[in-house]
């Protein structure tokens, strides 16, 4: 399952943008948006989610549940 | 927010500030406006520097672009909802910019602002954690208006990795956050930080950061890089231990030491402040300031201003100049009218200081008596400003040994044409109830009687006067009082830090 950033809590600093292995996040509109079928939730690559570790507030970057995981490796 | 090989460094380190006074020539970052022992590359950076020498700080003006939203540690003092609270309060928010706006932006202020000496990048995150945003920003300001002096505020935990990039891009200062040198202590003021792709917390990631900020001071000072060093005073957690701080940045070059008060109020949502730690008072801070001077040039007159901040340090004309606004303007740099600017501002300077006839006049005196005072300025080193009309009062620490400026105090401005204005009045005397006397401008009747009421003595005899030359005029009268059995010399009380918001006026 990806990882989804939810909007209301999110301060926009940009922090998770650069970090994403994957390049699945996005500045939309003033805020930061995970596309779901790029994330993989940095496995393979980092031994946590890079969003989630330099998040500065907790709880913000989420699995979002609703996506299955298969698609993440689409 | 403030050096070459060890010898060098030592040079730099000893220089006492901007100021050496004639009885005991300790230093601070007082008013000395001449280069005195500074080395004279060192002179030249830092005389037109508002932050690194405090008589500058009433000529010129500096300019934040909030280019670097991002940061890659969490403190308890800071609510990422707001700015960084580095170098910005904790409760405010910049308007973010990419780095062509934040260029266009430094246009538009110059033009109307030929003050401007100055741009920095202190957040609202991290100006370390935004490399790309910071770097191209310095490379178009550097390229627009090669006379603006460029300088960064970071936390310092990415600061080893591009120093280099630092001293090639010219940044002539550089301040870094440093609160503590022992992890346990970190560990209280830093619940967590990001490094190397991985979030580290308690212990383990204070220890990381302060490696990495000493580490990265000694590489700066190394390469002659002004160091100013920036440190959170929080009581109960490293008000003492900041002494040792102190030390730490000494002894690796750092040019200026600049403790501030925590500033905690609940509102703020920060974790101190949810939590109730208090910030300090006046006199703690004062104490504690006291107590690392002449180790290091103390820096005393520091706003704990905002990542979009424009203009003086104790004015904000960021409301001029928004995105929106700037964008909207005709902007011309015009580097020789800025030069001929400046250069009025330069004889103007001069002629402000007290001389060292007029110190040593004062020397002459026999007196213990140290007392402080509280002036209303916009500006230019003078007393210009009317009591009812200032957003904040400069503390002047008078003494036989000279006059130095060791505090300043934001207050609610007393006349807003409103009701409320005892409470107003009250909270301002609380601002500067450890003061003697408030010199100012112009005060009307009724604020003047409940100050001597008080016991806080309105001045206006030197309406427009210096602000040092007025200090020492007055306080050889007030020494003649007291020796003629006229008036009583007593001891003032507390005072407090106001932790309201500085109200915009732009």
């Amino acid at each position: 399952m990806p990882f989804k950033i939810i909007a209301s809590q999110c301060t926009s600093c940009s922090a998770c943008e650069p970090l994403c292995p994957n390049v699945a996040i996005w500045e939309k509109a003033g805020n930061f948006v995970i596309k779901p079928n790029k994330c993989t939730e940095c496995i393979g690559d980092f031994h946590e989610p890079q969003c989630v570790a330099v998040c500065p507030v907790e709880n913000t970057c989420v699995i979002d549940t609703s996506v299955p995981r298969s698609q993440a490796s689409a | 927010m403030d050096a070459e090989d060890s010898g060098e460094m030592r040079v730099i380190a000893d220089y006492k500030g901007c100021q050496s006074s004639p009885k005991n020539g300790k230093g601070s970052c007082g008013s000395q406006a001449g280069q005195g022992d500074l080395p004279s590359e060192i002179w030249h950076k830092v005389k037109n520097h508002p932050c690194y020498s405090e008589e500058a700080h009433h000529h010129y003006a500096r300019m934040h672009v909030g280019v670097a939203p991002a940061c890659n540690i969490q403190c308890n003092y800071c609510n990422r909802k707001y700015d960084c609270a580095n170098e910005s309060r904790p409760g405010v928010v910049s308007e973010k910019l990419t780095p062509e706006q934040a260029v266009k932006k430094m246009l538009a202020v110059a033009t109307r602002i030929p003050q401007l000496t100055v741009l920095g990048i202190a957040g609202p995150g991290d100006a370390l954690a935004n490399p790309k945003n910071t770097f191209k920003t310095f490379e178009l300001i550097a390229r627009a208006a090669p006379d603006i002096q460029l300088c960064l505020s970071t936390n310092g935990l990415d600061l080893p990795d591009h120093v280099d990039t630092i001293s090639r891009y010219k940044i002539d200062h550089v301040t870094i956050t440093i609160n503590m040198i022992d992890p346990e202590i970190g560990a209280r003021i830093y619940p967590w930080i990001f490094f190397n792709h991985k979030r580290y917390s308690g212990i383990e990631a204070a220890k990381i950061l302060t490696i990495r900020q000493l580490q990265g001071l000694e590489m700066l000072t190394q390469r002659g890089v002004l160091c100013k060093i920036n440190s959170v005073m929080i009581p109960g957690i490293n008000d003492q231990h900041l002494i040792e701080v102190n030390k730490a940045v000494k002894s690796r070059g750092a040019f200026l030491h600049n403790i501030m008060p925590l500033i905690s109020a609940p509102e703020h949502g920060t974790a101190f402040g949810l939590k109730g730690q208090r910030g300090p008072t006046a006199q703690e801070l004062k104490a504690l300031q006291d107590a690392c001077e002449g180790q290091i040039n103390m820096m005393r007159h520091c706003r704990q201003c905002r990542a979009d901040a424009v203009g003086l340090l104790g004015e904000d004309r960021s409301g001029e100049f928004t995105t929106e606004k700037v964008m909207a303007m005709d902007v011309q740099y015009d580097l020789e009218a800025r030069k001929v600017y400046q250069a009025r501002i330069e004889d103007e300077r001069a002629a402000n200081i007290a001389t060292s006839e007029e110190l040593a006049e004062l020397a002459g005196e026999m007196s213990e008596i140290n007392l402080l005072a509280a002036v209303a300025t916009k500006g230019s080193g003078l007393i210009n400003e009317h009591f009812g009309h200032a957003r904040e009062f400069h503390v002047y620490e008078i003494s036989t040994s000279g006059v130095k400026l060791v505090g300043h105090r934001r207050v609610d401005v007393y006349c807003q044409g409103e009701y409320g204005e005892e409470d107003r009045l009250a909270s301002i005397i609380r601002a500067i109830n450890d003061c003697h006397a408030v010199f100012v401008a112009k005060i009307g009747g009724c604020p003047r009687d409940i100050l001597i009421n008080a016991g806080i003595e309105p001045v206006d005899q030197y309406a427009h006067g210096s602000i040092e030359k007025s200090a020492i005029g007055w306080f050889r009268d007030y020494l003649h009082k007291i020796k003629s059995g006229e008036i009583l010399h007593v001891k003032r009380g507390e005072a407090a830090i106001p932790q309201e918001l500085l109200i915009s006026v732009a």
